[in-house]
């Protein structure tokens, strides 16, 4: 019987075997994947237990805290909101049961002091308490405060505004808003209305058709494609026949040739059809890619609350080869789909000389002891344009709020580019169904010369047009900026 | 050395082991020194010793590493249990040493465990007998779907604990007697190797009482635990791996058959194969499992670091976490270092079991030994496996470490019949 017995122990040693690679998989091997599951409740849980570091305004303002409920083992901390709604969009919220979003989300790992296994080791031997670190923005509560105020007066619809030569985000609104506090209660009835889905951050997530506003990206890739020069004129008539149904100017105005900057003024449909033909699709979609289009714009909120502006068909991003309407795509018609930021992206990369900086909205990271642990370095993400072809479409723009469609934009004193736009979007649901409604736009910087910020304002389902609703949004906020600063 | 003295001398650290692991729980909790744990740490030394002096005059031979071992795993135990709850730590202690005491009484009157065989028939009812306790009505309790509690009075034990000893018992003697003629009786059809049909009567018995927890106790586990040691006894005694596959079938194709048919069974299955399907609800003790040892990584959490009820609630965040999941508990605190020593002691203890009986000089004290020895190795493999989804989790004990006063004590009284075969083996083998 001995020669069975010992094979019997060989049989545990196996069996014993295999329960220390099933434990190795679970603990180590597969620990990544299941920390991430939906069902895990336990690393946010644990989370909850460490103080969560603070989330700041640029100016100091807290906008987001964690504050302790319970003793001992039951020791936990619950996020709390100072700011209540300003700042729901784009901070976002975290709590253990419902989650996070945006900005708590996506920098989750600076916020509750995330290191290495091997560095928590040596933490757990030196005896520290794990500690969330805090992070500041370069949000301005009063300009954030501004936007909101305004757009709430205007309808539903985002502001984005950013400072050119270094991509940080100065404010980011999206009417309506939520109160990130409320989040624990309400979340199922914010999540159910559809109508205004509040927990949408349409600066980020809102697809507009972007209208005028896109013939700036249209005159850039005619100034750098070398298809047009400042002085290049031609006719525009009205009706132009495209693709076999005709294009029309405002008013049905038909012009003789013409240049960049009056068609620019004027929003002149027919020129930049023309335009858009003679650039063609190929460099067209270039010009778009370079200015981040057809891709993730390189915000910091999550992947999945950012979404891709571009030309679309059932939802499939089209690219260079697809069958396109060019002259409607050229002024922001066709299946064209941006985002705010996506816009604002376009009008910072021309204030700054050519020069698309990534757009930011955190600055620095700062440890419990005050230490700056990080910090936001300004990285360029591409030069869509050249130094001059970007002078040359700020002058066209200037000439667009000093004499043409955006004129409520112009703040006393200071020079302004910017450009207006109005898209039609009748039958739209969201919009309840109606046929007046359109999606309204300001796009623009300032000061024109030396520009500290570009913003871009929008405004659905409005029956008023860019320049009367989005414009003085633009205003307002181009003003507590400049002044603050 | 001799072989009491290095008993002695293996368990100050298992004492001085419980001390820290206290010291470690307290210092969390409460984040101070607390002198406390020296004094638990003296009242387990105590208790050790006491029993080791027991050893000394009672069975001097006896294997010296079993006992050290068994006080790792319930000074192990005790700290992991005192740390969910120190209440239940409290019985928890008082178990040990009722089980110290049993496992002294044991020896005492079972000196002369070859009494054992002449009752083998009547050990073989009363272990029925235990197991059809908990549907008796007035005294079963059902816990989760399944029968596995007795509640007497004020006294509530799981009678499947000692069940198993009674098994092991029965079937060592009876296998001894029997194993010749199942050898030589066996014949070849088509090719397969059978055992004889009128010898085989009674194995027959053990199968039908391993289909019978699975249909009325409903005990997945405990019904693989009895089985699986079955075969092992039986491959054994016999030789014949023909037997333990025929077995394996028998036991499979009921397994399937009543798996299929009873719910609670076929539950547990299901939850096995497919936790993510109701992770709130049937999945959410595996699942719960699995993501506390994910959080264990290598080195663990340290001592009282896990998180077992949602905070600030009295949700369960790790179910069951003093007796099924214990081990995911270990592994959320300790890693996989700390998880890998407790699986290793297990395994030195089945080395030392097994060794036991290859040193016993006659059938029966083999056979028992090996019988004790895979019965508890099973019963670690069932539970871990369970906890870790190599196999589908059931409601058994990890010997020692889990809270239970049942597994404590039925279990002394095993290590108590290990230890008996050992010394009598020693000295046989000494020639005293």
């Amino acid at each position: 019987m001995n020669r069975q017995i010992v094979k019997l122990f060989g049989l545990f040693v196996v069996l014993f075997a295999v329960l220390v690679g099933f434990t190795s998989y679970w603990a180590v091997f597969d620990a990544k994947a299941l920390k991430e599951k939906d069902a895990n409740k336990r690393p946010l849980l644990e989370q909850q237990q460490i103080r969560r570091g603070r989330i700041v305004a640029d100016d100091g303002t807290v906008i987001a805290r964690s504050v302790p409920k319970g003793h001992g083992a039951s020791l936990r901390y619950v996020r709390r909101y100072p700011e209540g709604s300003l700042f729901g969009h784009p901070i976002g919220y975290s709590f253990v049961r419902q989650g996070d979003s945006e900005f708590e989300q996506f920098h989750n790992d600076e916020l509750v002091g995330n290191e290495s296994e091997f560095g928590s080791i040596l933490d757990e031997l030196r005896g520290r308490e794990q500690e969330g670190d805090d992070v500041v923005t370069n949000l301005d509560p009063a300009a954030q405060a501004a936007a909101l105020e305004d757009l709430r007066e205007a309808g539903f619809g985002a502001v984005v505004a950013i400072e050119p030569s270094t991509g940080r985000v100065r404010a980011m609104a999206s009417n309506p808003p939520y109160d990130p506090n409320r989040i624990p209660y309400d979340l199922t009835e914010l999540n159910e209305n559809e109508l205004e889905t509040p927990l949408v951050n349409r600066a980020t997530q809102g697809q507009y058709p972007p209208g005028s506003t896109f013939k700036v990206v249209t005159a850039a890739a005619g100034l750098e494609s070398g298809t047009i020069t400042p002085e290049t004129a031609f006719a525009a008539p009205s009706p132009l026949e495209v693709e076999g149904t005709p294009l029309e100017n405002d008013f049905n105005t038909s012009y003789p040739p013409i240049s960049l900057d009056y068609a620019l003024t004027n929003s002149v449909n027919t020129w930049f059809g023309q335009l858009g033909q003679k650039v063609g699709q190929d460099r067209l979609f270039e010009t778009m890619e370079k200015f981040g289009f057809n891709s993730r714009p390189p915000i910091d909120l999550p992947e999945d609350q950012v979404y891709e502006s571009g030309v679309y068909s059932e939802e499939q991003l089209l690219n260079r080869n697809d069958p396109v309407d060019l002259a409607r795509v050229a002024i922001g018609q066709e299946r064209l789909s941006v985002t705010p930021l996506q816009m604002a992206m376009v009008a910072a990369a021309v204030a700054n000389g050519g020069k698309l900086m990534k757009p930011q909205i955190w600055s620095r990271v700062v440890d419990p002891d005050g230490r700056v642990v990080k910090k936001m370095d300004p990285s360029q993400y591409s030069q869509p344009v050249s130094e001059e072809t970007a002078a040359e479409l700020t002058t066209a723009m200037e000439g667009v709020v000093s004499e043409g469609t955006g004129t409520n934009a112009a703040i006393e004193g200071v020079p302004v580019a910017g450009k207006t736009g109005t898209a039609e979007t009748p039958y739209n649901e969201s919009c309840g169904g109606g046929t007046e409604e359109n999606q309204a736009w300001f796009m623009g910087f300032a000061p024109a010369g030396e520009p500290k910020i570009a913003i871009v304002a929008t405004v659905e389902c409005t029956t008023q047009f860019g320049n009367d609703v989005a414009a003085p949004i633009f205003r307002d906020v181009a003003e507590t900026i400049l002044n603050g600063g | 050395m001799s072989a009491r003295n290095r008993e002695l001398t293996a368990l100050v650290p298992v004492a001085l082991l419980l001390t820290a692991g206290f010291t470690a729980v307290f210092a969390q909790e409460n984040a101070r020194l607390d002198n406390l744990s020296l004094l638990f740490g003296a009242y387990f030394l105590v208790a050790c010793l006491a029993t080791h002096v027991y050893l000394r005059i009672r069975l001097p031979k006896a294997d010296p590493y079993l006992f050290p071992l068994v006080a790792l795993l319930t000074a192990f135990g005790l700290v992991m249990v005192y740390r969910i709850d120190p209440t239940l730590a409290r019985d928890q202690a008082n178990w040990f040493v009722l089980g110290l005491v049993l496992f002294v009484l044991t020896i005492h009157f079972l000196r002369d465990y070859d009494v054992l065989e002449r009752y083998r028939y009547t050990i073989a009812v009363v272990g029925l007998l235990l197991l059809l306790a908990p549907r008796l009505p007035g005294i079963g309790q059902q816990v989760n779907g399944a029968y596995l509690g007795v509640k007497i009075g004020p006294l509530a034990f799981q009678p499947a604990e000692f069940s198993k000893i009674c098994l092991v018992v029965f079937l060592a003697s009876y296998l001894r007697e029997h194993r010749e003629v199942l050898i030589v009786g066996a014949r070849r059809v088509l090719g397969v190797t059978l055992p004889p049909l009128k010898h085989f009567g009674p194995m027959l018995v053990v199968w039908g009482a391993s289909m019978f927890m699975l249909v009325f106790i409903r005990d997945l586990g405990s019904s693989l635990m009895f089985f699986a040691a079955f075969l092992a006894l039986l491959y054994v005694a016999t030789g014949r791996l023909s037997f333990v596959v025929i077995g394996m079938a028998m036991f499979l194709l009921g397994a399937w058959f009543f798996a299929s048919t009873i719910p609670h069974v076929h539950e547990r299955v299901d939850v096995w194969l497919n936790p993510y399907a109701h992770p709130q609800k049937s999945g959410y003790q595996i699942l719960q499992s699995i993501f506390a040892q994910a959080d264990g990584g290598l080195f663990g959490k340290g001592f009282a670091q896990a998180l077992i009820v949602v905070p600030g609630t009295h949700d369960a965040l790790l179910p069951a976490a003093q007796t099924d999941t214990i081990y995911a508990l270990i592994v959320n605190e300790l890693g996989l270092f700390g998880a890998c020593g407790v699986i290793l002691v297990y395994l030195l203890i089945a080395a030392r079991g097994f060794k036991i009986a290859l040193l016993a000089a006659d059938g029966f004290s083999k056979l028992l030994a090996t019988g004790l020895t895979a019965v508890f190795a099973i019963q670690a493999f069932v539970i871990i496996g369970g906890v870790t989804r190599v196999i589908p989790l059931t409601g058994v004990t990890l010997p020692f470490i889990s809270y239970g006063g049942s597994s404590v004590v039925a279990n002394f009284v095993l290590l108590a019949l290990l230890l008996l075969i050992s010394d009598r083996a020693r000295r046989e083998s000494e020639g005293l």
